[in-house]
């Protein structure tokens, strides 16, 4: 159980059953009045979000939820299916819950699966995976002054802006927290 | 050496608490500003204890505890009212407050109050020493009586904003003062609907609270549900507390009894009845006296987002 002096940005509370995280909060106390706690919450499952104020008395049940290592096997229409290493068990995301993740997914990538009881939620990628051009335009040497860039696809469709010498069939590293460019794959 | 030639090698931590410098700057002169105003009223600076023995009870309220049976005061309000009641017509004191547990983008445990007490004038006469307080410190620090705050414009010089609790409810609140006091909602109300609508673009005061949130105050004359009691908004910030003091020590201590036993009741600690209070009130004039915090005042004046911004150190830069 938490206690309302417990709230926190990016705390886990369960609300009719439901895991919430809250993405912003604000401990305030109008004149000489009680201590009250404004929360910004997200459902976890839903994406709604919704505030609310809860007074020092309030408390809240922790949301359990568990990462598992998966790995991503195949998209089929508007679902994402992962697989979990060790006991082979299958799940299902949406493409709403696959979010922007849906850029940097490669066939085999290990991800981990956040789970709420046995429902699948949600998909944390590694912080840089690595992705193949599929199309670039060709750079001609010279015609470039420094920090210029170009926009190229990669084979997950997703485009983004790179150095001009990125040429096609090679590999770069993107940062999937921003999903910028950082290097050339060596070798 | 000056602080700039070594900023590269500056911690990130150094980096952050170098960059209030201007904020620093503007509250050393706020200070200065308000020392004068005082000093042209022929007001005293008084010190009292920060350590003491018993403060004022408050259900919403708690102390820090300073072991040996004292504790570090919440307000300085009960020594200055002895020393009103021992003759000091005109009081300021600037000095630091504690309360335990609040912290937040507007709270700090420990933080500077300026608090002021005016013998033989009344809740709207202070309201109204408030208001001339503003504008003096604001011109004093070259704003020229505009303050820029949350992207507002507030022009001290211009309109200012007078509203009863009662009125507030009645144009802002979904329900009634009355229900709102019933089903022990005030406070959330005020929070979520009538705050972020107060001082905006005007400062704004708020006056004549339930007499339930006016323990010290005087009650309203002719309608005594209410006390003469009021906040002062300034940016949607609450800045200020001040009202017409009780100087009933009979009703005073029956206020005090009922607020240690509603916190006993919730569980809370309660405090020593502050009884050399009670025994002074009796020879206490009528007066005035108001609660201003220094921190949120630095905090609009230079358009801060943050109290952390306005002071020298936080309480997590100062934890080791």
């Amino acid at each position: 159980m938490y206690n309302a002096s417990d709230l926190r940005k990016g705390l886990k509370i369960l609300i009719d059953n439901e895991p919430y995280i809250i993405t912003d909060f604000q401990f305030t106390k109008p004149g000489k009045g009680q201590a009250l706690y404004r929360c910004r919450l997200k459902n976890m499952i839903t994406g709604i979000t919704f505030d609310r104020t809860y007074r020092s008395v309030d408390s809240f049940e922790q949301a359990s939820l568990e990462q598992r290592v998966m790995q991503y096997l195949y998209r089929q229409d508007n679902e994402f299916c992962f697989m979990d290493v060790e006991n082979y068990n299958q799940v299902f995301l949406s493409t709403e819950q696959v979010g922007d993740a849906k850029n940097f997914l490669t066939d085999n990538l290990e991800v981990e699966i956040l789970f709420f009881g046995e429902r699948a939620i949600g998909i944390t990628l590694p912080n840089f995976v690595n992705l193949t051009v599929t199309h670039a335009e060709p750079w001609a040497k010279g015609d470039s002054v420094a920090g210029d860039s170009k926009p190229v696809t990669l084979e997950t469709e997703y485009v983004l802006r790179v150095p001009p010498f990125i040429q096609e069939n090679e590999k770069i590293v993107i940062d999937t927290r921003t999903g910028e460019y950082v290097t050339r794959v060596k070798g | 050496m000056s602080p700039g030639s070594r900023a590269e090698s500056l911690s990130p931590e150094l980096q952050r608490i170098s960059s209030r410098k201007p904020a620093l700057l503007l509250r050393a002169g706020l200070l200065r500003a308000i020392r004068e105003f005082f000093e042209a009223r022929d007001f005293l600076e008084i010190e009292t204890p920060i350590l003491i023995g018993a403060p004022a009870p408050e259900l919403h309220i708690d102390p820090v505890e300073a072991g040996g049976g004292y504790y570090l005061q919440t307000s300085p309000e009960l020594c200055m009212k002895r020393l009103l009641a021992a003759g000091f017509d005109r009081i300021y004191q600037i000095s630091r407050c504690f309360r335990k547990g609040e912290r937040g983008k507007l709270h700090l445990p420990e933080f500077t109050m300026l608090e002021w007490y005016h013998a033989g004038i009344d809740y709207r006469e202070l309201m109204q020493e408030c208001k001339e307080l503003l504008k003096f410190v604001s011109n004093a620090c070259g704003s020229g009586g505009k303050i820029r705050f949350r992207d507002n414009e507030i022009d001290l010089e211009g309109h200012w904003e007078y509203v009863r609790v009662e009125e507030a409810f009645e144009r802002w609140a979904p329900i009634p003062l009355a229900q709102a006091l019933r089903e022990g909602d005030f406070d959330i109300i005020m929070v979520e609907h009538i705050e972020p609508r107060l001082g905006k673009t005007t400062p704004s005061f708020i006056y004549d609270y339930p007499i339930s949130m006016g323990s010290l105050a005087r009650s309203v004359p002719h309608d005594r549900r209410f006390a003469e009691r009021f906040e002062f908004y300034l940016g949607g910030l609450e800045l200020a507390n001040g009202f017409s003091e009780l100087v009933d020590p009979v009703e005073q201590r029956s206020r005090f009894k009922k607020d240690l036993e509603s916190r006993l009741a919730k569980g809370k600690s309660a405090t020593p009845m502050p009884e050399r209070f009670l025994g002074s009130l009796g020879s206490m004039p009528e007066a005035a006296g108001i609660a201003l915090g220094v921190d949120r005042l630095v905090m609009v004046m230079g358009g801060l987002s943050y109290i952390d911004e306005a002071v020298a150190f936080t309480p997590e830069e100062i934890a080791d």
